[in-house]
């Protein structure tokens, strides 16, 4: 009897392990590649160099003087990111509406004017990549060229490549929850944006809040990286203080992007709160 | 005519045939059961009046209108005079019902006024008094999530009777209702479609309610119409050949055995529902 019933073995056992197998021989050449070999980072030598950059940094910087630069240079930081993203959602939100599949009214039936929205879907497609494939970095270095050096320039190149990424995951946030409400809605003749806002929203706006808040922590991050090319702000004052190799106050300037970072955390579990 | 069909059929992508040489009609003011087993095409052939598919053959007509030629703006305008019941109403869970009523205007209302109502609602008395016909207008700030399956039916109901629509569509109004309240639900449809004088198709479960409610019955069986009749002559016959597939004796509310009165009975509408 046992002999005669061969155990079963599962049929995709094969193709798992081979996509495992290809994984790490792709994986392998890209680490040499890199250069990645973490015990370099534990000889002594460079233990001892690391530690002599980071004795530097304390005590952090606490005169009166300078925290009160870096107060500034915190609001014009908090002021960039925060335009920047608000600019981002203007570009974002009519790129989503109409990136979104599940609101297209052509495709009930299909009806009339569906080679049109192919068509303008596509554009909206190749409109985002272009928007989000260049750096946020090489927009401020055009925009700093084009404006001159302050908080104009961070503001427009945030706005640029955040509204791609801000577009892309509204899509995708939108096109993941049921889009049945809204398509009822369109076929009771409903338009476009409100299907979205009676429809979709109700369900997308709470995922939809705490992406766009975490984009605007990550905006203060890059305003940061975009003041090293003299975009303005909290960057800017960090350039000064490595050039001068002055880690007391990039230590104070550290310590502020990490309350930062907890003051964003605040905001969107308080607003995730609000709409739950 | 309120609407035509001529041997139209719809078959899906995936080459399933759901209808097949459906030809009906139907005058203005008229009311229609359609009555079948499960997999019959019910949805489907309401989904075709409500201008939400497109048939494979034949030719389609809706409220003198032919859906399939018409610019995606007339389109619209005619969609705004179809209303349809859900089986599940598909609204956002986070809505409230209210909201949920008042978006059977959407496509009337003119777009500010939509979106104005998202912040106060912009017709609370007219959300209500609908709500009340039905006997739910306690509930009409609830958050649609926190109802049951019988009371975000009579919510769907409720948007469709506020949309006024001059056809009126429902797919299993009450299938999660005890007899009483689906009766009474029933009630309120007939009565709105017999006040304005609007042609209501109704597909429905429980042959008791068909044969009691609707001057018209039509049995569709396997994609296509097997009969159609007043009820008095839907003879006991007729029914066990459409359910034949399904089970030995026709569905009914809570499963009472299906009484046949005497013919010439069963069109006449019993007085106490005529005025609830």
């Amino acid at each position: 009897m046992m002999a005669t019933h061969a155990h079963r073995l599962d049929p995709d056992a094969l193709k798992r392990a081979t996509g495992l197998l290809v994984g790490l021989l792709l994986l392998w050449p890209l680490l040499v590649l890199s250069q990645f070999q973490p015990a370099a980072l534990f000889e002594a030598r460079n233990l001892m160099a690391m530690a002599n950059f980071l004795k530097g940094f304390v005590p952090p910087e606490m005169s009166a003087d300078f925290l009160g630069r870096t107060v500034t240079a915190t609001i014009e930081t908090l002021a960039i990111a925060t335009a920047g993203v608000a600019l981002a959602f203007l570009i974002a939100a009519p790129l989503a509406l109409a990136m979104t599949r599940a609101l297209s009214i052509a495709r009930i039936g299909p009806g009339p004017g569906r080679h049109l929205s192919d068509v303008l879907h596509a554009i909206a497609r190749v409109l985002l990549v272009s928007l989000r494939g260049v750096p946020e970095l090489v927009w401020a270095l055009v925009f700093v060229r084009a404006l001159g050096l302050g908080a104009a320039a961070g503001v427009l190149a945030l706005a640029i490549t955040y509204g791609g990424m801000l577009a892309k995951v509204y899509a995708e946030i939108l096109e993941s929850c049921d889009a049945e409400p809204a398509r009822v809605l369109l076929q009771a003749g409903s338009r476009r944006t409100l299907a979205l806002l009676y429809g979709l929203l109700p369900n997308a706006a709470q995922e939809m809040v705490s992406y766009t808040v975490y984009r605007w922590e990550c905006a203060v991050r890059a305003s940061v990286v975009m003041g090293f090319v003299g975009a303005g702000g909290l960057g800017q004052l960090m350039d000064q203080a490595m050039k001068m190799l002055n880690g007391g106050e990039a230590a104070t300037i550290l310590i502020v992007f990490i309350l930062l970072v907890l003051l964003a955390d605040a905001i969107s579990a308080g607003l995730r709160r609000q709409l739950s | 005519m309120s609407f035509q069909l001529d041997n139209v059929g719809l078959r899906y992508p995936n080459e399933q045939q759901a209808l097949s040489r459906i030809t009906l009609g139907a005058g203005r003011g008229e009311r229609i059961a359609v009555i079948g087993p499960s997999g019959a095409g019910k949805t489907s052939l309401l989904r075709l009046l409500a201008a939400a598919l497109r048939p494979s053959d034949g030719r389609i007509e809706v409220l003198q209108q032919k859906p399939w030629q018409l610019s995606s703006r007339a389109l619209r305008r005619l969609r705004c005079r179809i209303g349809v019941v859900h089986q599940k109403p598909p609204i956002p869970g986070r809505q409230r019902a209210v909201t949920a009523i008042l978006a059977g205007r959407l496509g009337v209302w003119p777009w500010w006024k939509s979106v104005l109502s998202l912040i106060y609602p912009a017709d609370i008395d007219g959300a209500e008094a609908q709500l009340a016909r039905l006997e739910l207008a306690d509930r009409l700030f609830e958050r649609c999530d926190r109802l049951s399956g019988g009371q975000l039916q009579r919510v769907g109901v409720a948007r469709v009777l506020y949309q006024q629509p001059d056809l009126i569509l429902a797919d299993e109004p009450v299938s999660a209702m005890d007899p009483t309240l689906a009766n009474h639900t029933i009630s309120q449809l007939v009565n709105e479609a017999s006040s304005r004088s609007v042609t209501m198709v109704a597909s429905l479960h429980a042959v008791d309610l068909a044969l009691h409610w609707f001057p018209r019955i039509v049995g569709l069986k396997g994609g296509a119409v097997a009969f159609d009749l007043p009820p008095v002559r839907v003879s006991d016959a007729l029914l066990r050949d459409l359910y034949a597939s399904e089970s030995s004796v026709p569905p009914t509310q809570g499963l009472e055995p299906l009484a046949l009165p005497e013919p010439g009975f069963r069109h006449a509408m019993p007085r106490k529902f005529l005025s609830p």
